[in-house]
């Protein structure tokens, strides 16, 4: 459906998009997910023809984009703040698009009840926009968006201004409304958990460059570089040397099962020795009276029923470790620790 | 930012007929007038060094009246809430969009000759000050009131929480915010001051003269073409430096404040403010409102007498037409130039919406030139140049409009381009992604947003039109006057009977001005949130 070939976009000196090939296949919902100025929204904007790339080429349906401009691409954008569309109301919003692909009227109205109750908002048509909440906004920009059917639709930090509970649920109902209507989708966000959660494939920008493309799956248990591991909220990270099969950490020497390639290695293999950035999981760093690491518990975060404790060990640099908040330390207590598995990352 | 070809194709396209306009109907006329002065070389302007320097002390000392007055009345609109506000910010704008005719008028009926004072200050310069202060007031009392009801008040009230006194707060905090704003107002009021025509004309006398009044006598009086193109020139120098000072702050304007609603900013006064109230209410009833009224007043003094002779067409007429029959050319030309200048105006707000580029700039400088030149260069312009085919338009009933219009297209830019600048460039974008081309863009997110500001606009223009002087006395033809003209003949003939027509027709002018402006206040206030 969509291809992006080689795309750079320079404002000045700097490059917003440096050499970006990605594809989408039809059916396909694909999450661009990177920290605030990576690019990801400049990546949208190409593809809708709102920013001319300065390299490169951008395919939609194999056909080559350069010079159409943005209302005879046929994708659909929702926008990080909604950009309703102040002086209509509800139904207006929903309408334009198909008022814009001169739909006959009384399509539109009967497209435009369905979408609305598509969006779990049936009866808001006649509504002021000023009236909706953050909530409602979004709903009704996401009906906007599919009402001229777009072969792609583009999300922009679609649930960003949202609290968290609204998050939650809306990311699940987007996934299984785009399913079920076999939308193709590209969306960006800087939220790891909504992309994991939204996408059938996460690509990870930094500086305008794709730094991993892979599924939620893949890249959450192989993180392809140390910054997608501290991206996806990984602490624990540091170089080590690695000889056959053991980390030399700065907290101690950890074994080390898998190959730095992120691909699953076979059984007994060690990757090749030299220095590597490694990646301790929360998960693998164990409360034991008898670990080899003396620490003192820093601070604590609350995640539920589990805490996650920030460590500071007697050397080398913090260590964040996840433990059931019934058996959590409190801050100021020490504790002894033991470090399970080491995972070796690409450089 | 769409970076594309095609829209500064659009541009350029929509650019086209506001570029023509100016070209044709204001650079070539203007630069006839230099190319005319210049022809026999540079004639000697020492003679006028006198006028040249009147001309600038009194716009010097009427600024600085303008500020003292009008500053603490900035406040009064922009902090203080009271019954009647709204309807008192509409009655403060009114004397701005009235006919520096009427205005000279009004003063001569409350100290000229059997002026309701009983005091002679006609012929005088307390007289022309007093009334530019009138006349500009609404100007500092928009410009800075406007800015200053957006600032955010809690910024002086920190101040005042770290140990500032109440003066210093404001000195530190607000002072500064506004500087710029009142450098803009304050050049604004010495650009129509230095200018100032219609007033000094009749409050003048023969002793006193602007450059611009000496354009004029050269001009239609003593027919010395050179000595009025030279001075044209060297009121086209001053105001060209005046109006890169004024595009200079407007830029620093636009720098960053913390700006909140103006609803959010407004108390109801306390104590010493009530008494802040007061003073100014005095300030406005007197400065603004006494003249009017005795305008008005003056208008009667015949009863009827007065209105009923604008009917006839007497003989021994001043005007060659019956009074009343230049309402109705005043209308007809000032409907026309207000089409004009919307649609010109128009035009090229929609182009300069987006601020790029040098050359964007360049034409929003020169789209602002004719509120600087002289009105009277204009006019004088016109009659150098459209009186050869193919632009021959001496009998053309569009040639007073288009003057009007030029007049006219600076506030209309003014009050469009903001607002259209205003628009969420988002919203735009999202309306092309759905499939709307820039020409449904526009209808479809910019004109619902527009609208009002255009409607605003047009009572702008209507009003600046119906009351346009300088460069309608040189080319309405005698038996089309305009009502301006023809108050200023009737003024300049001797006669009780002339004299209250004069009064009758002024008041007649005032209604008209200030009804469209009312009309237009309401539908901007009645309709629009506040933001």
């Amino acid at each position: 459906m969509l291809r992006i070939e080689h795309v750079t976009v320079s404002f000045g000196a700097h490059r917003a998009l440096d050499d970006v090939s990605l594809a989408v296949a039809d059916h396909e919902i694909v999450s661009v997910l990177g920290p605030s100025g990576s690019g990801k929204s400049t990546l949208l904007r190409v593809v809708a023809g709102l920013q001319n790339p300065s390299a490169g080429s951008v395919f939609l349906a194999d056909r080559n984009q350069h010079g159409v401009p943005p209302h005879r691409r046929g994708v659909g954008l929702m926008f990080q703040d909604h950009a309703l569309f102040p002086q209509k109301d509800v139904a207006g919003n929903v309408a334009f698009g198909l008022r814009m692909r001169r739909e006959p009227r009384h399509r539109i109205a009967g497209k435009v009840a369905g979408l609305l109750s598509l969006v779990g908002l049936p009866d808001a048509g006649p509504r002021p926009i000023a009236e909706l909440s953050g909530g409602e906004q979004q709903r009704i920009a996401l009906a906007r968006a599919l009402a001229p059917e777009p072969r792609l639709l583009m999300l922009d930090e679609p649930l960003g201004q949202l609290d968290r509970t609204l998050r939650e649920r809306l990311v699940t109902e987007l996934r299984q409304l785009f399913v079920r209507l076999g939308t193709t989708v590209l969306a960006v966000t800087h939220d790891q958990g909504e992309a994991f959660a939204l996408a059938d494939r996460v690509v990870i920008m930094r500086d305008g460059r794709i730094a991993q493309d892979g599924s939620p799956q893949d890249v959450w248990q192989h993180p392809g570089s140390e910054f997608v591991a501290r991206f996806l909220g990984f602490a624990n990270v540091a170089r080590a040397k690695i000889t056959a099969g053991v980390a030399h950490t700065p907290w101690g020497p950890v074994a080390v099962p898998g190959a730095p390639d992120g691909e699953h290695p076979p059984d007994g293999e060690h990757p090749a020795d030299g220095e590597y950035p490694v990646l301790i999981r929360p998960g693998d760093v164990r409360l034991d009276p008898d670990g080899p690491i003396d620490a003192t518990v820093a601070a604590r975060t609350f995640r539920g029923d589990q805490v996650t404790l920030h460590l500071t060990p007697e050397s080398g640099p913090p260590i964040e470790c996840s433990v059931p908040l019934d058996s959590a330390p409190s801050p100021g207590e020490g504790v002894r620790v033991c470090l399970t598995t080491a995972q070796a990352l690409p450089e | 930012m769409i970076s594309d070809p095609a829209g500064a194709i659009r541009r350029a396209a929509l650019l086209a007929l506001p570029v023509g306009f100016l070209g044709v109907f204001f650079a070539y006329p203007v630069a006839s007038i230099v190319g005319l002065g210049l022809a026999h070389g540079v004639p000697d302007l020492g003679q006028f060094r006198g006028i040249l320097w009147f001309t600038v002390w009194q716009a010097a000392v009427s600024t600085a009246l303008t500020l003292a007055l009008a500053l603490p009345g900035a406040y009064v609109f922009a902090r203080l809430d009271f019954p009647g506000k709204s309807l008192l910010r509409a009655i403060v704008t009114v004397p701005f969009v009235l006919p520096t005719v009427v205005v000279g008028a009004a003063f001569l009926a409350l100290v000229g000759p059997d002026g309701l004072l009983g005091i002679r200050l006609d012929r005088s310069v307390p007289a022309i000050l007093v009334a530019h202060v009138f006349f500009n007031y609404a100007v500092v009392v928009r410009v800075v009131g406007g800015l200053w009801s957006h600032l955010d008040p809690r910024q002086e009230e920190a101040a005042q929480l770290l140990g500032a006194s109440r003066v210093r707060a404001w000195i530190a905090v607000t002072l500064p915010a506004l500087a710029p704003a009142i450098g803009a107002a304050a050049l604004l009021v010495f650009l129509f001051t230095f200018t100032s025509f219609g007033i000094v004309q009749i409050l003048g006398g023969p002793r006193f003269a602007t450059v611009e009044v000496e354009i004029y006598r050269q001009t239609a009086q003593l027919l010395d073409l050179r000595a009025a193109a030279a001075l044209s020139m060297l009121q086209f120098a001053v105001v060209s430096v005046l109006l890169l000072g004024q595009a200079w702050l407007g830029r620093r304007r636009e720098s960053m404040l913390s700006l909140v609603a103006a609803s959010s900013a407004v108390r109801r006064p306390r104590g010493k403010g009530w008494f802040v109230l007061a003073a100014n209410l005095v300030v406005m009833l007197v400065l603004l409102v006494t003249p009017l009224a005795v305008l008005v007043v003056r208008s009667f003094a015949d009863g009827l007498g007065a209105y009923r002779a604008l009917g006839q067409n007497d003989v021994r007429s001043t005007l060659f037409v019956p009074a009343r029959d230049a309402i109705g050319w005043s209308l007809a030309y000032g409907s026309a130039a207000t089409v004009i200048a919307l649609v010109v105006g128009g035009l090229a707000a929609a182009a300069m919406t987006r601020r790029a580029g040098r050359l964007t700039r360049a034409i929003d400088g020169l789209l602002m030139l004719p509120l600087g030149v002289s009105a009277v260069t204009v006019g004088f312009g016109f009659l150098v140049t459209l009186d050869t085919p193919p632009l021959d338009l001496r009998s053309s009933p569009l040639l007073v409009p288009l003057a009007q219009a030029l007049v006219a297209v600076p506030f209309v830019v003014r009050t469009v381009l903001p607002v259209l600048r205003a628009v969420d460039a988002r919203l735009r974008e999202a309306a092309a992604v759905l499939g709307a081309s820039p020409w449904r863009v526009w209808r479809e997110v910019d004109l619902p947003i527009a609208w009002r500001a255009l409607l605003v606009a047009a009572g702008f223009a209507f009003a600046i039109s119906l009351g346009e002087f300088g460069a309608t006395v040189f080319i309405a033809r005698p038996d089309t006057p305009t009502v301006p003209v023809a108050i200023f003949r009737l003024l300049g003939r001797p006669g009780e009977l002339n004299y209250g027509q004069a009064m009758a027709l002024s008041t007649i002018l005032m209604v008209l001005c200030a009804g469209s402006l009312l009309a237009l206040e309401r539908v901007r206030l009645g309709r629009s949130a506040e933001f």
